[in-house]
């Protein structure tokens, strides 16, 4: 059925509002059949894998080492901004503390690798279900908030984790936590020049290469939630909360879910990150970095995947490869992102759903702000 | 009786909307709500759907307390509602909102949705149009529809009739007559006092979140209290329903406060047979 809603959705009524080339790689898209897709999926794939490739390096980044900005900011962002999708993309929901469940997810590597010996392998699945609870403990008394005060409470989170983190002594306190181990290393597996499974700390692109891998499985279960009951749950509470309480939509299950969903794609972050970077401190997860990864989503297209993937991208790495402007890098991106928002408010590959979203005047970010949005409370509001 | 409420009490944090409402929808009529703005018709509706909860008071359906079932059971348990400002799903098409009437049905909703595509021709034709481009006539079409998917026992409409073309209005409501006549009972809340009236087998009258009059809707559309306060006083039945419509929103926006308070309330109300306004 969904498929059916999908291609109904996207071939006619959308016509007038179709233009520019993007408009028609993504109608053909719609209707290309399935070798198509799973072509340029590969194709996709392959090209991540060849990113690291020395030759890039110069035109890519030639200020600093290409193969560790592409783990770190770029794919960590990626992987994060993808997390942040979930709840902001699908279910509508601002979210400022995303970091806070990165944080969880580093830290759990962090503290049991170092404290208690535990490998990468068994931690991974370890963070991703304490960073998914800890989205349960945050979201269960917070969730009925909508909108802004949704947004000031989660700002609250982000910031109680890193304080949390900073005053306690078993964590580290302020100067964090370093020698963690690496995953463990399982030599002689060579492509394009690399060791593939050799984690050490001169070569980052095997971590590299696990990133992509994670990315992939995060993409893949992200799509599949999106075509499936659950998102089109999460579509009806994006766009008229009350509307789909009243269809039936248990409206606060699904919020708690796309909360944990989101911080357990958050925790995976933050166990790889931990495991290749050996150290953590409270520094690495300030406010800012889940205003950065907000950016990231709502630049490339908040509840679509390809655009994500790409603002993340640009978001991470255009400071990166403007290093040399030093200061006025910050000047520039600034300046980029808001003429991105005065020329393309919906994000760079906007989600088509959303874009009817915002041309019937929601503002796009589904019900964000919404107690004084939706059209209930505002007559309730205007009435008095 | 399909649906009680009794002396229902709503709170907006401090501010009390709903002060004791009570009332009774029987199977298979029509009842109207009517008031000015601020009355809290809309609460009264939310309160039923599940979407407020009450502070005190109860509220039965189907012979069960339902006043602390969330509101997505209550779909099931057979309240369907057209939300006010049409709530529709902007970004979906209109065969998606349709479908996400019956989301939470589990049997075979094919005989509804066809049932609504043939009440709404309309809808049809923009079958797979993004519902937030359509005009808010469509879009009121939409929520009706999508309502009648979840196969409810009770359809409550929020100001089906609010910023529409009186052609329009003229429409919907005849459309909203046929519902009621397949078998749904309808729980009609208006500002367009005089169009719900003659749809109406009963009425109630809300005011500051008290119930100040109820009765048969052809004594109230005779009742002169209620016409100098909501049907434009005098203007005479002859009027055509356009311009009735026009001065009933006129009336209410100069509602004289005294003459309506003054009503007292009546308790019990008339049957389902009480008839129907001739006005049609």
């Amino acid at each position: 059925m969904s498929e059916n809603m999908k291609k109904s959705a996207s071939t006619a009524g959308w016509r007038g509002a179709l233009s520019g080339p993007l408009e028609s790689v993504r109608t053909h898209w719609d209707r290309a059949p399935g070798w198509e897709r799973w072509a340029v999926y590969v194709l996709l794939v392959v090209g991540a894998l060849f990113l690291p490739y020395e030759g890039l390096a110069p035109i890519m980044s030639p200020e600093s080492a290409w193969d560790t900005i592409l783990f770190y900011p770029i794919g960590i962002y990626v992987l994060l901004a993808l997390g942040l999708n979930v709840v902001i993309g699908y279910a509508g929901m601002l979210d400022l503390g995303y970091v806070a469940f990165w944080a969880i997810g580093a830290y759990t590597m962090a503290t049991m690798a170092v404290k208690h010996g535990i490998g990468f392998w068994p931690l991974l699945p370890c963070g991703i279900v304490l960073a998914a609870v800890s989205g349960v403990i945050l979201g269960a008394p917070t969730l009925r908030l909508r909108g802004d005060y949704l947004a000031i409470v989660t700002l609250g989170f982000g910031e109680i984790v890193r304080k949390v983190a900073e005053n306690t002594n078993w964590l580290g306190g302020t100067r964090g936590i370093n020698n963690i181990p690496h995953p463990p290393s399982h030599e002689g597996v060579w492509l394009f020049g690399v060791d593939l499974f050799t984690y050490k700390i001169r070569d980052a692109r095997p971590y590299y290469y696990l990133l992509v891998a994670v990315i992939v499985v995060v993409i893949i279960f992200s799509k599949r939630l999106e075509a499936s009951r659950i998102g089109r749950s999460w579509t009806a509470i994006r766009e008229d909360e009350d509307a789909a309480e009243i269809m039936g939509v248990p409206t606060f299950k699904f919020k708690l879910l796309s909360f944990a969903t989101g911080a357990a794609i958050g925790g995976a972050a933050g166990v790889v990150f931990a495991a290749k970077t050996s150290y953590v401190a409270p520094a690495n997860f300030p406010f800012l970095l889940s205003a950065t990864i907000l950016a990231a989503v709502v630049l490339g297209g908040a509840g679509n995947i390809p655009g994500v993937v790409v603002g993340a991208f640009l978001v991470a790495w255009l400071p990166e490869r403007f290093r040399g402007l030093a200061d006025y890098r910050d000047l520039a991106f600034g300046a980029i992102l808001v003429a991105m928002m005065i020329f393309r408010p919906e994000g760079l590959i906007p989600s088509r759903q959303r874009k009817a979203e915002m041309a019937e005047g929601g503002g796009g970010m589904g019900h964000m702000g919404a107690e004084v949005d939706t059209s209930g409370s505002e007559a309730e509001v205007g009435s008095r | 009786m399909l649906l009680e409420l009794k002396d229902v009490h709503v709170h907006y944090g401090k501010i009390e909307a709903l002060k004791g409402v009570s009332l009774q929808v029987d199977e298979g009529e029509i009842v109207s709500l009517i008031g000015g703005n601020g009355a809290g018709k809309t609460t009264t509706l939310k309160t039923i759907s599940g979407l407020r909860s009450c502070s005190s008071g109860s509220v039965f359906f189907d012979g069960a307390d339902i006043g602390s079932m969330p509101g997505h059971k209550r779909v099931l348990a057979g309240i369907g509602q057209a939300p006010e400002g049409r709530g529709i799903f902007p970004g979906m098409s209109v065969h998606e909102n349709l479908l996400m009437g019956a989301y939470a049905r589990k049997d075979d909703h094919s005989k509804e949705l066809a049932e609504a595509y043939e009440l709404f021709p309309r809808l049809a034709e923009r079958r797979s149009q993004a519902a937030g481009t359509m005009s808010g006539g469509e879009q009121q079409m939409l929520a009706i529809g999508r309502a009648l998917l979840s196969k409810p026992k009770v359809l409550l409409l929020d100001e089906p009739s609010m910023g529409l073309a009186p052609m329009l209005v003229q429409q919907i409501f005849s459309i909203i007559e046929e519902i009621n006549r397949r078998g749904t009972t309808v729980l009609l809340v208006e500002q367009n006092a005089q169009q719900a009236l003659r749809l109406a087998d009963r009425a109630y009258v809300l005011e500051t979140g008290r119930i100040v009059r109820s009765a048969p809707a052809s004594e109230l559309l005779d009742d002169p209290q209620v016409r100098a306060a909501y049907l434009g006083g005098d203007v005479g039945d002859a009027a055509p329903a356009g311009a009735a419509a026009a001065e009933a929103e006129a009336g209410t926006v100069a509602l004289g406060k005294g003459e309506a308070a003054e009503t007292k309330p009546e308790a019990g109300g008339a049957g389902p047979e009480a008839g129907k306004a001739d006005g049609e």
